[in-house]
């Protein structure tokens, strides 16, 4: 092996096992170096560092670029648990300015204009061969609702479960549907699972929510909005972490989803005017 | 003979697989009363400040730092080497401050100073070290503590009676030797068996 291709393997596995060291853990979206503290020391594993907050970005309307260097900086300066950024779908050139930034992990997303995330198995696959470490199976961001997110989980689960029935005929013939190469779906059949981390996200405002993705088969959770539109994020976001850590503890649930204040209030799924998920597809 | 593995957060099912494949029963801990009965104790990579945290609010660190004193045999790597510490650098809270060293937090930097290294960790030769925002291991604060891993010029794997810490990540390779070399030490793997799935160091 030459030493660059060796190099690219190993730096692969680095971000593949950084990902595994975030699992069991909340990733919090801040806006704020004060939002990140906060984050931090409610027990957020990482934080995502962006301009607005899925629910403004909604609101706002407008194309939603990568966060300004500065802002993001004032987030890493402030806290000591992974920084993590997003960039548009695709936009190579955002990601390297975020590499540049020394970014732990660069999210290419859904929520800023078309974006690296999943809602089936043939998504989530060609995602992790165009190299992405970490898959995100999304619901719809910025509602409040988590019906999506729990819909995409149960539709990637019930496909991994179909693939490890299959013969090996028929998985040809499944990596050619999927437009996937045979060799990273013969993981996914021997495994059971996704050759990477798989959190959920969208529309997580409750500490039930974030378990009820745990016990969907999440490695953890994203929150974005769901936090810092609450009456009272820092107690929310406590109780989502501990959430998270006791997904099947139903005691632990609920202690702590007891006097939360207001939660975000939320757009049902039938009243979205703007439906993020399909973006970048 | 049960271990336990820390599963309040981050690598913890890496570690429950090894040990599972060493053929060694093992229970998630992740409240206090899981602690009972264990005969040793894995804390795995993940984030400390998260760790920390919830071994606090779930009451385990106290009754778990008590274990440890009493010569519970552990395991610590990456975030579980800095649960460890007696002493974080630059002012980080301490958690269990059982082993005698200080550590500095990220002392590579962040995920673009992450690597991969191959050294010899104790009698093992070649070993492969998945170093991931990783620790470093600054000062030995007791002389019986034993240098088991040095990598650059940094200190990176330690061993002070029953305890072991390490900077990186033995559960992210194919080599149990070091999970193997922590359960002999507890007498809790026969010396004379030969481990199943062990792929000997070359």
């Amino acid at each position: 092996m030459t030493e660059s291709t060796q190099q690219e393997k190993n730096q692969t596995e680095l971000n593949r096992g950084l990902a595994e060291m975030l699992k069991g853990g909340v990733i919090m979206d801040v806006t704020t170096p004060e939002q990140a503290k906060i984050a931090e020391a409610a027990g957020a594993c990482a934080v995502m560092a962006l301009e607005r907050i899925p629910a403004d970005i909604r609101a706002a309307g407008g194309v939603s670029r990568m966060s300004d260097p500065a802002m993001i900086r004032g987030i890493q300066d402030a806290v000591s648990i992974p920084v993590m950024a997003k960039c548009r779908i695709g936009h190579f050139v955002e990601a390297q300015i975020l590499e540049a930034a020394d970014i732990d992990y660069i999210d290419e997303s859904e929520v800023l204009s078309p974006a690296d995330d999943a809602r089936n198995l043939g998504e989530a696959l060609r995602r992790i061969s165009e190299g992405a470490s970490m898959i995100r199976t999304k619901g719809e961001p910025g509602t409040g609702d988590v019906i999506q997110a729990v819909r995409h989980l149960r539709k990637i689960n019930a496909e991994i479960r179909r693939v490890t029935t299959l013969s090996d005929d028929e998985l040809y013939e499944e990596s050619k549907s999927l437009g996937v190469s045979l060799e990273l779906l013969s993981l996914v059949r021997q495994n059971g699972r996704l050759p990477v981390v798989n959190f959920g996200a969208g529309g997580v405002a409750t500490p039930a929510d974030a378990a009820l993705l745990m016990q969907l088969g999440a490695d953890g959770v994203f929150v974005g909005s769901g936090i810092f539109k609450s009456g009272d994020p820092e107690k929310r976001a406590r109780a989502i972490v501990a959430a998270v850590t006791n997904y099947r503890d139903p005691k632990i649930l609920l202690e702590v989803s007891r006097d939360l204040g207001a939660a975000m209030v939320g757009i049902n799924e039938d009243e979205i005017s703007l439906i993020m998920e399909e973006r970048g597809v | 003979m049960t271990i336990g593995v820390l599963a309040l957060q981050g690598a913890f099912r890496e570690h429950a697989a090894v040990l599972g494949r060493l053929g060694v029963p093992v229970r998630e801990v992740r409240r206090k009363e899981d602690l009972q009965g264990i005969r040793g104790i894995v804390l795995p990579g993940g984030e400390s400040t998260v760790q920390g945290k919830l071994l606090r609010d779930f009451g385990i660190l106290d009754p778990l730092r008590d274990l440890i004193s009493g010569g519970l045999p552990v395991m610590g790597t990456c975030a579980g080497l800095i649960l460890l510490a007696r002493e974080i650098g630059t002012g980080g809270e301490r958690h269990l401050g059982t082993l005698p060293v200080r550590v500095l937090r990220n002392i590579y930097g962040r995920q673009l100073g992450s690597f991969v290294s191959e050294g010899r960790v104790g009698k093992l030769e070649n070993f492969r070290e998945v170093f991931i925002r990783a620790p470093g291991i600054t000062e030995i604060l007791d002389p019986e503590t034993e240098v088991l891993a040095v990598t650059g010029d940094r200190i990176t794997g330690v061993r002070f009676r029953n305890q072991f810490g390490f900077a990186f990540h033995p559960e992210l390779t194919d080599n149990f030797g070091l999970h193997l070399m922590f359960l002999r030490s507890a007498g809790l793997f026969p010396e004379s068996e030969t481990a199943p799935n062990v792929r000997q160091a070359a």
